[in-house]
């Protein structure tokens, strides 16, 4: 059995994961962030993918040809949507921690508060 | 915490996971073999049923119609909030002071800069608006191609000079646009319970498979959509770049 692109979603997560914890820098961090949602891209196309497999576009291929899975890639679009606007809504968040802060280090913005 | 102790800690409990993960992610399907039922099911639904070539459109827009309201209504509400977020410390004046900066730096914009954002602009808004006629049919839709179209405008705003900025980029359009998808979209969703009984239910005539107009009412959604995300991202990216000129573009 082929794990290779279930590991490379694991992998994906835990450095995403891992650049979130340690970042010195908000938007730093809200990138790793989205690393760590590209995980969840690659999970979910590699669940759905055929071998051999075309594009679930009948558009110029025959009904009956194998194709992947069209449910997972709906899902994925829904997916990219979402990231794309908690990426929005976070970098606005990190644009005004560093008005109000004056620095966009997220331990010192912790500091400066208490 | 010290960075070293939260790294050890984050390396410790990231290894536990991603051993966690990695044996869980053995009792997949086979990579390369889907064991999902709808995997299959769904593909005579949208061909026959539907009349739309383009599997994921029918998905998106047909079957997960709902979640796709309400994705659109977190693109929606985020968009608001991230210009709220921006606005916020903002006054009139300062909104005015961006608008001087960006007419200041671009009458600096260097000439080639200006000339490829101008001669791309026009081919942009056309493939923008051809992925999202053609999302019943072919890869695209409305979320692809309300990008595309949103980056014609950005396309605009890096030409600068060419065209005024003020009267390309005006935000009240663009709120109104991004207003107008989210609405039509619930209306769509109202009309299918008025006309066919259930929320989203198709309530036009399919057409002809393949066709520009097929699909019931799938390519109006898409147009919605796509409207929708072109505000959405043309004001979080304009709002975002006003804040920069603010910070960094004084001339």
């Amino acid at each position: 059995m082929n794990v290779v692109p279930y590991a490379v979603a694991v992998w994906l997560l835990a450095v995403g994961v891992y650049g979130v914890v340690t970042s010195r820098h908000l938007v730093h961090l809200v990138l790793c962030l989205a690393v760590a949602q590209a995980s969840t891209y690659v999970l979910l196309l590699a669940i759905g993918y055929r071998t051999p497999g075309r594009a679930p576009i009948f558009f110029d291929i025959p009904p009956g040809t194998p194709v992947v899975d069209p449910v997972v890639q709906a899902l994925t679009l829904t997916d990219v949507v979402v990231e794309a606007t908690v990426t929005a809504v976070l970098l606005a968040l990190a644009v005004q921690a560093h008005r109000r802060f004056g620095t966009a280090d997220p331990d010192r913005l912790g500091e400066l508060r208490g | 915490m010290s960075p070293a102790v939260r790294r050890g800690v984050a390396l410790t409990a990231l290894a536990g996971l991603a051993a966690a993960l990695l044996v869980a992610c053995l009792g997949l399907p086979d990579f390369g073999h889907p064991r999902g039922p709808y995997a299959t099911a769904v593909i005579p639904l949208a061909l026959d049923a539907r009349h739309v070539t383009s599997v994921v459109a029918a998905v998106t827009f047909d079957i997960r119609g709902i979640d796709t309201l309400g994705e659109e209504l977190i693109l929606f509400s985020a968009a608001v909030g991230a210009t709220v977020l921006l606005r916020s410390q903002r006054g009139e004046d300062d909104t005015r002071a961006a608008v001087e900066r960006q007419r200041a730096l671009a009458e600096r914009t260097p000439a080639p800069v200006r000339r490829v954002g101008a001669a791309l602009a026009g081919p942009v808004l056309v493939l923008g608006v051809y992925v999202v006629a053609h999302g019943q049919l072919t890869p695209g839709g409305g979320f692809q191609g309300g990008v595309v179209l949103a980056s014609a405008f950005l396309l605009v705003y890096a030409a600068g000079h060419v065209v005024r900025l003020q009267r390309v980029r005006p935000v009240a359009l663009v709120e109104a646009g991004e207003a107008l998808g989210a609405g039509a979209y619930a209306l769509v969703a109202v009309g299918g319970l008025v006309f066919a009984g259930a929320a989203l239910e198709n309530f036009l005539p399919y057409g002809t498979t393949g066709q520009l107009l097929s699909g019931g009412t799938i390519p109006v959604l898409n147009v919605a959509v796509g409207v929708e995300v072109c505000g959405a991202v043309a004001l979080i990216l304009s709002e975002l770049l006003d804040q920069a000129l603010l910070r960094h573009g004084a001339p």
